[in-house]
């Protein structure tokens, strides 16, 4: 293990990252905000799930700088009398959770695409690819729009509202893995004719070990880049989508829903109900962006090019 | 009997242009525990030759006709689970390019102990001792550290002896080695070439040397073959080549060594190219760089005369030559 730290500490990596003031403030913001959202029970003031927590008489309180301002709710409260603060941590947390889960599964399942469809080639590649281009064809919106709506009214939104997180998980996973299955192709083609892989089927060793144990990691760097661009993606879609309604449930809200909630009252002076979970978003996604830039100029994966 | 038989191998690329014959009519032998060098420009059917004996060749080339016997069996007919079970197992490659053959993201001790354990049923443990063992085999210092370490942190030396260590793991019965040399610097390419040559003859390892360099042809195998435009043109034991080819080729190869021409003067070269083997001329493929070309020589594709031992493709050995 000791090795291992060794090389890190060594590693380019470490040391470009060292070297950017970039980087460095992207990292530690969204570290910050990751600690403060998981941590979220322990360090916001109230429990926005827990309605004996919430009166209905606090609501709509400005912040607390301004004349009707509570010193109990620091950035104010929304129209339920919950406090703005304390919503923003669980939501971000709600948020960042369906980002990482959602990215998870887009990247198994765009992996395993990609690494088929690479690596077999022929029919199948054909027949993959041609999957992905009609699944790209379709916008995510367009089809979580479609998925999440008809479920609803399928189910009711008793039971929606109590699977909505894995609903936003699956349906982002899976309306993106495109992207990964593309980059995964693109770098396995350009591994596939390396010779070590020659070398690896001369020793005798069977096509799957290649494939994950040969080739894959050699297409890591790409994965990563893409990752985390496309948690930020993941991140924005939930937004849009609480946003437009079918997303997180107000009992339950992200941030994306949360900036719907507000933004209906914004027209009548409660700004800050919308405007303090959209800066929060805003900062968690650019920050995520900067480093998926930074590492992308980093590990310079020449074949990432959307 | 042969350990390795070839016979009347014919490998074949469809090409939008046209169908491709990389090799036509190849057949030779391999003794257990003889070396034996494939000789021949760029292009001439070298690493094919290679390839289609382990029966790698890839899409969209294929095996067209004729076989390959291993021990008795075709290797152009088994199934991939059988030879699997060959590849890397009882027949080894190694590749021209130590930088490219090893795989930059794992370590040397995890791709040995892979190729081990693909073949044996052995336990982690015993894999890695029996790694560590191999790589003093190839004398690399301290190998119980550098078993750890990942190919960028080796010189190419010593990635070409790690690449040696892994084909020696299995204690196969062949090992082919595709220009093991050219990737090295020239004082390198010397110890390489010499312990393979030990390795072989400790270890009674039958060795196929593929190579455009003469001299290490000649320093390492006993017998030889001569490749062009993807055809045996002559053959027979090392020295009788070097000392009196009898094929114009062979003769224009060995004139164009530098040790063949003074200081100053130019290098006695082949005129011409090879040509395009989408391309072949008619006849003897050789015929339009040849000095001797006779009429014949420019309609009719030369059969092998001489024995099997000592065996040549020309109109005009035959019909100068002394006695084979």
């Amino acid at each position: 293990m000791s090795r291992y730290r060794t090389l890190f500490r060594q590693s380019a990596l470490l040391y470009r990252f060292r070297r950017d003031k970039v980087a460095i403030a992207s990292f530690s913001i969204l570290l910050l905000l990751l600690i403060i959202s998981f941590a979220a029970p322990f360090i916001a003031p109230f429990n926005p799930y827990d309605p004996t927590q919430i009166d209905i008489m606090d609501s709509n309180l400005p912040p607390v700088w301004q004349t009707d301002g509570d010193a109990r709710f620091t950035l104010g409260t929304d129209t339920q009398g919950r406090d703005i603060w304390s919503t923003m941590l669980y939501g971000t947390r709600i948020s960042i959770t369906i980002g990482l889960f959602a990215v998870l599964l887009q990247s198994l399942l765009g992996i395993a695409m990609g690494l088929a469809a690479g690596y077999y080639g022929g029919r199948l590649d054909s027949f993959l690819m041609r999957l992905a281009d009609i699944q790209l064809s379709f916008s995510t919106l367009m089809v979580a729009i479609v998925v999440l709506a008809v479920f609803q009214a399928a189910f009711g939104s008793e039971l929606y509202n109590e699977l909505a997180i894995f609903m936003l998980i699956l349906v982002i996973g899976i309306a993106e893995w495109p992207q990964y299955a593309r980059t995964v192709r693109a770098s396995v083609l350009a591994e596939k004719k390396k010779e070590y892989v020659d070398a690896v089927r001369v020793i005798g060793l069977s096509r799957r070990r290649i494939m994950f144990r040969h080739i894959l990691p050699n297409t890591l760097s790409p994965i990563l880049v893409i990752s985390t661009v496309q948690v930020a993606n993941a991140i924005m879609s939930e937004a849009a989508l609480s946003f437009l309604g079918l997303g997180m449930p107000v009992n339950q809200p992200s941030l994306g829903s949360l900036i719907n909630s507000g933004f209906q009252y914004i027209l009548s002076g409660s700004w800050w109900i919308t405007t303090f979970p959209a800066l929060l978003l805003i900062l968690l996604v650019l920050v995520i962006n900067l480093l998926g830039d930074w590492l992308r100029d980093v590990l310079n994966p020449k074949l990432y090019k959307e | 009997m042969a350990l390795l038989e070839v016979r009347n191998l014919e490998v074949k690329f469809p090409l939008r242009q046209g169908e491709l014959t990389a090799l036509r009519d190849v057949s030779f032998s391999l003794d257990p525990g003889e070396r034996l060098g494939i000789v021949g420009e760029s292009g001439a059917g070298k690493s094919v030759a290679a390839f289609a004996i382990l029966n790698l060749i890839g899409r969209p080339g294929y095996i067209a006709g004729g076989q390959v016997l291993f021990e008795g069996r075709d290797l152009s007919r088994l199934s991939a689970t059988e030879l699997r079970h060959i590849r890397g197992n009882r027949i080894s490659m190694i590749f021209q390019d130590p930088m490219m053959t090893l795989n930059p993201v794992l370590t040397i001790g995890t791709q040995m102990i892979e190729s081990l354990q693909a073949h044996r049923a052995i336990s982690y443990t015993e894999a890695r001792t029996l790694a560590i063992e191999k790589l003093r085999t190839v004398s690399i210092p301290s190998p119980d550290a550098r078993i750890d370490q990942y190919p960028h942190e080796l010189s190419g030396g010593m990635r070409q002896r790690v690449v040696i260590a892994i084909a020696l793991l299995t204690d196969p019965t062949i090992i082919i080695a595709d220009e093991p040399t050219t990737a090295l610097d020239v004082t390198i390419q010397a110890e390489i070439m010499e312990l393979l040559l030990a390795l072989c003859e400790n270890f009674s390892v039958a060795l196929i040397l593929i190579t455009h360099d003469l001299g290490v042809v000649a320093q390492v195998t006993q017998r030889a073959i001569v490749m062009y435009a993807g055809r045996i043109v002559e053959e027979g034991a090392t020295r009788s080549i070097i000392d009196s080819a009898r094929h114009p080729y062979t003769q224009g190869l060995i004139n164009a060594l530098p040790e063949r021409t003074r200081p100053g003067e130019r290098l006695n070269q082949i005129p011409g190219l090879m040509p395009s083997l989408l391309d072949i001329p008619a006849g003897c493929a050789f015929h339009p760089r040849c000095p001797h070309t006779l009429t014949v020589c420019r309609f009719e594709v030369p059969d092998y005369s001489g024995s099997a031992q000592r065996r040549v493709a020309c109109h005009w050995a035959g019909a100068h030559g002394e006695v084979l």
